[in-house]
């Protein structure tokens, strides 16, 4: 499990971990889970196109989510980007099932790039994913105070002069960027699980963004190890585990918030008690 | 890649034409006018704020305090007319962070996932060098400067709390030490005090009053109440039907000045150390408005 070709599967696995975790931290707290579920979409069908004409996948990947995000961008320059992206998504999956149906001959290897290949993952794969996502993790650390800023005041940072469409489409782009490099380890159906699941259950859990982070890194790396584990061991698709373990992620964390948000709300009854004794009744709690 | 950054970092800012300020003014408004479709929101306001000015924007519900302030900030383009800030630099910023913004603002009203992994003390942190590249790493001048801000506007009990959660007022005051720590030349305080109680309002109205006069900021604070303002209030700048008067409290809050904004008779009362703007008396089915906010309906 650890020897030869599988090698390269760890190496590639544990880098898209890594991005998956930080960049999802970003896509959820910006509620972009839509356009993180469109641009693999998107990429899916520059990947099948790819393999039509015969050039390397990853570029494919590249250039297709890449202009899915400008798209999604473009369209959505004015209020919400749900519409935009539910069009772009239609768009492109229709393309991918054109160049889909042109292309008959490669069976697994469109079942891989929708599902995830992580077992065959070549020694020429780990050198374009390691540039990608040193590209990646170099553009989220710059970004991360004003993204931080503009996802989560938007207006204050608009007005100190942070363009929101700028960072809006700045984002997107490295978006599509962790995407070219996740879609052929976890497949273009499961980035999103990845994506989502271990960022929106960390947020459950701390209220510090910088551990938030941490803790989606974690639990993104633990999902794609044990995933791959598993699907070694028992022969059954990587994507599988990767979807299934990211949900119980979530369902842990809401279970822990739920749970510390009720006692500290029993907790906070008697403290409201003993001021309502203590105070005058102008200044008494609601 | 630095973010994109517009205008307004520490250089003067002129939307529109026009010269910058002159002599002692922060920021000049010249014939401004805002239209949305065929509706004038906005019609030939003019007005100027010196440093330290605590200034008062008063007008009632839609009479254009939000679009006045946004247009100062260089958020909504005026269909004519001119904005001008002074340069920050001039202004003897001692103790100012380097490049932060000249002006501050906090919004009437934000959006806050309630799951947002962000604490109170982090939004505040945001306000020092929110929009500057790179991760910003936590120092101990930094953490103390935050802890002093929530202090002031008496937000330590809740500073570790998750910002999403925290009510309404209680969230007022945090994006006000988010703006104060960036020690502004000009802020901008949208409503402040509609969703605090009367002690908290008062509290915030006090220590605003008291960094206008130490620290010399100044401040344009819009409500439609103007009765708590007054205490502290420099100026004032009456809104009602898009147009405005500016002046000391004493020049525009008087029966024939805000007959006139109004185009029609009202009168100033004082009760029991309150002022009311009442509408005329040929209109008695009219309620009575503290700050004739509603009269002109
Ligand atoms: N983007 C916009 N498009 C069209 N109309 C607008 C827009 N923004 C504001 N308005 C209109 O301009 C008027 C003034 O709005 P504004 O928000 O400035 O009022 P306000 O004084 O802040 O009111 P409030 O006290 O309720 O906050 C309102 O009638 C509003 O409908
Ligand atoms: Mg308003």
């Amino acid at each position: 499990m650890f020897t030869g070709f599988m090698v390269n599967t760890w190496i590639v696995a544990s880098i898209v971990a890594l991005i998956a975790g930080v960049v999802g931290s970003f896509v959820v707290m910006r509620g972009t889970a839509f356009a993180a579920h469109a641009i693999p979409q998107g990429a899916f069908a520059g990947a099948a196109l790819a393999g039509l004409i015969g050039v390397d996948t990853i570029l494919g990947l590249g250039v297709f989510s890449v202009i899915a995000a400008l798209g999604i961008g473009w369209l959505g320059r004015r209020g919400r980007h749900d519409v935009a992206v539910a069009l772009s998504l239609v768009v492109l999956l229709a393309l991918g099932s054109l160049f889909l149906s042109w292309n008959t001959d490669y069976e697994p290897e469109i079942f891989s790039l929708l599902f995830g290949e992580v077992l065959g993952i070549s020694s020429d794969q780990v050198a374009p994913t390691v540039v990608l996502a040193v590209v990646t993790i170099a553009l989220m650390v710059v970004l991360f105070r004003p993204l931080l800023f503009s996802s989560v005041l938007p207006e204050v940072a608009e007005a100190t002069g942070l363009s929101t469409r700028a960072m809006d489409l700045i984002f997107l782009i490295v978006l599509a960027l962790a995407t070219s490099m996740t879609l052929p380890v976890v497949g273009a159906l499961l980035i999103f699980s990845l994506m989502i699941g271990p960022p929106a259950a960390a947020r459950s859990v701390t209220a510090n963004p910088m551990t938030a982070l941490g803790i989606s890194v974690v639990l993104s790396l633990v999902t794609v190890w044990v995933s791959i584990a598993l699907a070694y061991q028992w022969n059954l698709p990587v994507g599988f585990f990767v979807g299934t373990i990211s949900a119980l992620w979530y369902a842990v964390g809401r279970a822990w918030l739920a749970w510390t948000r009720r006692r500290r709300r029993v907790a906070g009854d008697d403290v409201a008690e003993v001021t309502v004794q203590a105070a005058p009744l102008g200044r008494c709690r609601r | 890649m630095v973010p994109p950054l517009r205008s307004s970092e520490d250089a003067p800012g002129t939307y529109g034409e026009g010269a910058p300020p002159t002599g002692a003014d922060l920021l000049r408004l010249d014939d401004v006018n805002v239209r949305f479709g065929d509706r004038q929101v906005l019609r030939d306001v003019a007005f100027a704020i010196e440093p330290g000015q605590f200034v008062g924007l008063i007008g009632s519900n839609g009479a254009g305090k939000t679009t006045l302030l946004r247009v100062i900030l260089g958020l909504q383009r005026p269909t004519s007319g001119a904005v001008h800030l002074a340069a920050g630099h001039e202004l003897g910023g001692a103790g100012r962070p380097r490049r932060a913004p000249l002006v501050g603002y906090v919004p009437q009203k934000v959006m806050l996932d309630p799951d947002l992994p962000l604490r109170a003390r982090d939004v505040v942190a945001l306000g020092i060098d929110g929009r500057r590249p790179g991760i910003g790493l936590p120092s101990r001048s930094r953490l103390a400067l935050v802890d002093r801000l929530l202090e002031q506007v008496s937000a330590t009990r809740f500073a570790d709390s998750r910002v999403g959660e925290l009510s309404g007022g209680e969230q007022q005051r945090v994006l006000i030490a988010h703006a104060l720590i960036g020690r502004p030349r000009l802020l901008l305080l949208d409503e402040p005090l509609a969703n605090l109680d009367l002690n908290a309002g008062q509290d915030v109205v006090n220590l605003l009053a008291r960094l206008a006069h130490e620290q010399q900021i100044a401040i344009l604070l819009s409500a439609h109440e103007m009765n708590p303002l007054l205490p502290v209030m420099d100026r004032v700048v009456y809104l009602a039907g898009g147009r405005a008067v500016s002046g000391r409290t004493d020049e525009v809050i008087r029966t024939d000045v805000l007959s006139g904004l109004y185009g029609r008779p009202v009168e100033v009362l004082e009760v029991q150390g309150r002022v009311l703007v009442v509408a005329g008396l040929e209109t008695p089915d009219l309620p009575v408005v503290s700050a004739g906010a509603r009269a002109t309906r």
